[in-house]
């Protein structure tokens, strides 16, 4: 038997024969959903259906609305994954333990929460509401729901960035002459760039695939709330090939993201 | 540029210095692993904060404990070179020579242009459009030290430089850093003799996180009060106190016999250099030389001069050299573990007056 | 011969076992229903269970047309009842039936607030007032077919904030304060009781689900299922789903 060779020419010697039987199931497990999903489109009606106007409007603001919850996480995240990195304070690892707390609540838990701090009623949305600004059943609901969900990806993965990066460019541009914000602007963002993206982009695909703390806080409804994950949800009720149809766009979009995005995070690393 | 001034302690560390440095002058600062020179280096730059004391760039006081001052890192003047050139890998190099006059608001023309002129005195000007990846480690720290200078500092620290450098590599630098520090103020960490030799007008010895010996380079490596300046300068330490004028007794009762006028009942060290020792097997009779016993550690070749090394000395000592010729120490037919004799003229020995003792 | 006792003794266990569980003692049946009826049918279980000591009846409440969906792709179920016609039309036409549906109830729509009634809605034309923020369900769904009707009956077009899947999540909106207003079922309202008021709208008997019961034709225990059917149509049956506030079939 010749001997496997690595990517660099170098003989392989961690990957017992073996391994490739297990691997090859796993493979099969996450695959063998998506053929079935393809055998099961109605692909005479396959364009229509996609191009309807509820379909449109659905797909359209999934599009608009991860969009925006990326942003948002972007702004927020930053910071955030910059004092969990750099800074040294008591309960910093509680801190740390609370923000990864949406990655394993069920998200219907989420929308809970949210509910009850942004609601009508709710901690803070009762003060929003006397000041003029009503979440509840807006497009900006959606938005929040899905940034709580996706926050917790980009903070970990610019977090873990920041890390391996490490302070020591920080330093020899401060001694240089570069005063806190010109070492975070010219030096500390741009080496981490590729960890930010990625982060980025999980927290996209999340946002995009969000469906329980949109549906408990945000509610549905055409061309402002009903995301595609929403509308699959109710086109299950009365036309089954639909939901399989939109299915299938919303699986496309999600390869397409995660094959790009691996590209890129493949040319970072170098 | 300005002259320095530390009396600064830092508990965490376990360190108190005190020195200081003219406008001008350079500085090279010996130590072994772990006294403390690095942070010193942190301290200096403004990437570490003393507990107590001050610390003083010319006429400012960037750190007084007691007052509460602190002048930040990017406020202080005080450029950095360390061991890997840490150049910005995702700037060209033009870019990173030009990042402190940027940084200091100079427009981009006029930063490039200062970046050139640095680039063509480190003779890197035709590196200007790599990339930090694509330099060898010598290119690479002549970059740093562009800059470094770029960015008019007033003050150099360069912390190890050649360390990480090849053979080939480090001469090359070393004779940039002689050529470009003439009359900067600047502190040069090492462990090389050469750096100190080549670049520096003062040395100062540090170990346990204390200043324990400063001086003139020659002065010092001529004649090292400390262990370690005594290593480093290629000397015998034999440390003790003196009994009878001459006359120096060690804590595991040996007598040696030198020359210097030291007052008796003082802690006293005895120099002599490897190359005046004789090394016999059994103890010479007859003869006034000063006799030691000592256990062969290793043996080193170095072309036709053969060093024998002791073991450690009983209070701690690093352990005695002696240089005989390569058919001397195959006659004797020496092994480590094997217990000869070191015999040296008093002549041959120094006695000074030892340093005050680490509190 | 010896090594022969043991299989022989436990082929005769169980076949014993086989046997006694062929009896009308120790028969299980599944149910699915739709989610608006789990209050009474679980109640009617229970009774069934007493009727028939040794019986189990296991309950599946979900939305009508998610149960259709199950039981196409072969999930195990003695009976369904549905909210509405149309699922169980659909249900038969893919041949899941045992048998003609037997309608055994129905359903009609009711306006509920959070409780006060801030905004003072009486009829069925308030909720179209601007800046009444009103959830409904979608129109996929039976209560949402019924909504429809409604608009069309009284002639009010309504503009809502939400649409929902579910009625639960419609009255999940009304009682957290989310929403001035939702049209949910009239057994939905009592159940939710002092957490929501009941506005009661006349129109409502032009928008009427009524609710289909079968029993399954991959029945294990069909005779079982067939007594369940007979207890929902009965007397006892019957007032149990009044008192729920269901309507006559």
């Amino acid at each position: 038997m010749t001997a496997a060779r690595r990517a660099d020419g170098l003989i392989q010697v961690a990957v017992p024969t073996w391994i490739y039987l297990p691997a090859a199931v796993g493979t099969l497990f996450v695959i063998a959903p998506l053929i079935a999903m393809l055998f099961a489109v109605d692909w005479a009606h396959f364009i229509p259906l996609i191009t309807s106007e509820s379909s449109r409007a659905a797909l359209i603001l999934s599009l608009k609305t991860a969009t925006a919850s990326t942003l948002v996480c972007a702004f927020i995240g930053i910071p955030m994954a910059l004092v969990l990195a750099r800074g040294n304070f008591p309960g910093l690892a509680v801190l740390r333990a609370l923000v990864l707390l949406p990655l394993v609540l069920p998200p219907v838990v989420g929308g809970i929460a949210l509910l009850y701090t942004f609601g009508r009623q709710g901690l803070l949305g009762h003060q929003l509401d006397l000041v003029g600004f009503r979440i509840a059943f807006s497009t900006a609901a959606v938005v929040l729901a899905q940034s709580f969900v996706s926050l917790p990806f980009l903070v970990l993965s610019l977090e873990g960035a920041l890390r391996s990066a490490g302070a020591g460019y920080e330093h020899i541009a401060a001694t240089l002459g570069a005063r806190p914000s010109t070492v975070l602007r010219t030096v500390t963002v741009p080496l981490v760039l590729p960890g930010l993206i990625s982060g980025a982009v999980l927290a996209f695909a999340r946002s995009l695939g969000e469906f329980g703390a949109t549906l408990t806080f945000a509610g549905s409804l055409q061309g402002v709330t009903r995301t595609l994950p929403l509308e699959i949800y109710l086109q299950r009720e009365t036309d089954a090939d639909a939901a399989v149809a939109l299915s299938l766009v919303l699986i496309v979009v999600a390869a397409v993201i995660v094959i790009a995005s691996a590209g890129r995070r493949l040319a970072g690393l170098r | 540029m300005s002259s320095v001034r530390v009396d600064a302690r830092l508990d965490q560390r376990g360190v108190e210095f005190d020195l200081a440095l003219e406008d001008g002058q350079v500085l090279a600062v010996l130590g072994p692993n772990g006294a403390g020179k690095s942070t010193l280096m942190l301290m200096l730059a403004g990437l570490l904060r003393p507990d107590h004391g001050r610390i003083e760039l010319g006429a400012t006081v960037v750190s007084d404990a007691a007052a509460g001052t602190f002048v930040p890192a990017h406020a202080r003047g005080v450029a950095m070179l360390t061991q890997q050139a840490q150049l910005f890998p995702h700037m060209s190099v033009a870019a990173n020579v030009a990042y402190g006059p940027r940084c200091a608001g100079q427009s981009r023309s006029a930063s490039r242009a200062t970046a050139q002129h640095w680039l063509g005195a480190v003779d890197a000007a035709h590196l200007a459009d790599r990339r930090p990846a694509q330099l060898s480690g010598g290119q690479a720290q002549r970059v740093a030290v562009a800059r470094a200078l770029a960015a008019g500092p007033q003050v150099l620290l360069l912390d190890e430089p050649m360390s990480a450098l090849d053979v080939t590599a480090a001469p090359t630098v070393r004779r940039l850093l002689r050529e470009v520090l003439g009359g900067r103020t600047a502190m040069i960490v090492t462990h090389d003799l050469l750096d100190a030799l080549a670049i520096a007008d003062a040395v100062a010895v540090v170990d346990g996180g204390r200043v324990v010996e400063t001086g003139p380079v020659r002065q010092v490596l001529a004649s090292p009060r400390s262990e370690f300046a005594a290593h480093i300068a290629g000397l015998n330490l034999v440390a003790g106190t003196i009994g009878k004028p001459g006359r120096l007794r060690t804590t595991w009762e040996v007598e040696v016999f030198g020359t210097g006028e030291v007052e008796p009942g003082t802690a006293a060290i005895a120099l002599f250099r490897p190359g005046a020792v004789a090394v016999h097997l059994d103890p010479p009779h007859g003869s006034p030389r000063n006799v030691i016993a000592v256990t062969i550690a290793e043996l080193d070749v170095r072309g036709p001069i053969v060093r024998v090394r002791g073991i450690d000395q009983p209070d701690g000592g690093v352990g005695l050299a002696a240089d005989i010729t390569t058919s001397a120490a195959a006659d004797l037919d020496l092994v480590p573990g094997k217990t000869v004799h070191f015999a040296v003229k008093a002549q041959e020995v120094e006695l000074h007056a030892a340093l005050p003792a680490i509190p | 011969m010896k090594s022969l006792l043991g299989p022989t003794l436990a082929t005769l266990s169980v076949a014993a076992l086989l046997a006694g569980c062929s009896s009308p003692q120790h028969q299980e049946i599944t149910v699915f229903a739709a989610a608006s009826l789990q209050p009474t049918f679980s109640e009617l279980g229970s009774q069934f269970e007493k009727d028939y000591p040794g019986t189990k009846v296991t309950f599946n409440f979900a939305g009508s047309a998610d149960l259709v969906t199950q039981l196409k792709h072969g999930a195990p179920a003695d009976v369904f009842a549905s909210a509405d016609t149309a699922n169980m039309t659909a249900a038969v036409d893919a041949g899941l039936t045992a048998g003609e549906p037997v309608n055994f109830a129905s359903n009609t729509l009711t306006i509920v607030t959070p409780p006060g009634n801030a905004l003072n809605i009486t009829t069925f034309a308030d909720l179209a007032d601007p800046g009444t923020q009103v959830v409904v369900c979608a129109p996929q769904v039976p209560c949402g077919a019924a909504t429809e009707k409604l608009e069309q009956a009284t002639g009010v077009r309504l503009t809502p904030v939400s649409e929902e899947s579910a009625v639960i999540d419609v009255l999940g909106k009304i009682t957290s304060g989310q929403a001035d207003a939702g049209l949910v079922y009239i057994t939905d309202a009592s159940r939710a009781g002092s957490r929501v008021e009941s506005i009661p709208v006349p129109e409502s008997s032009s928008a009427v689900n009524t609710y289909p019961i079968a029993v399954l034709a991959e029945s294990a225990n069909p005779s079982a299922a067939h007594k369940f059917v007979e207890l929902v149509t009965d007397p006892r049956g019957q007032t149990a789903l009044t008192a729920a506030g269901f309507g006559s079939p």
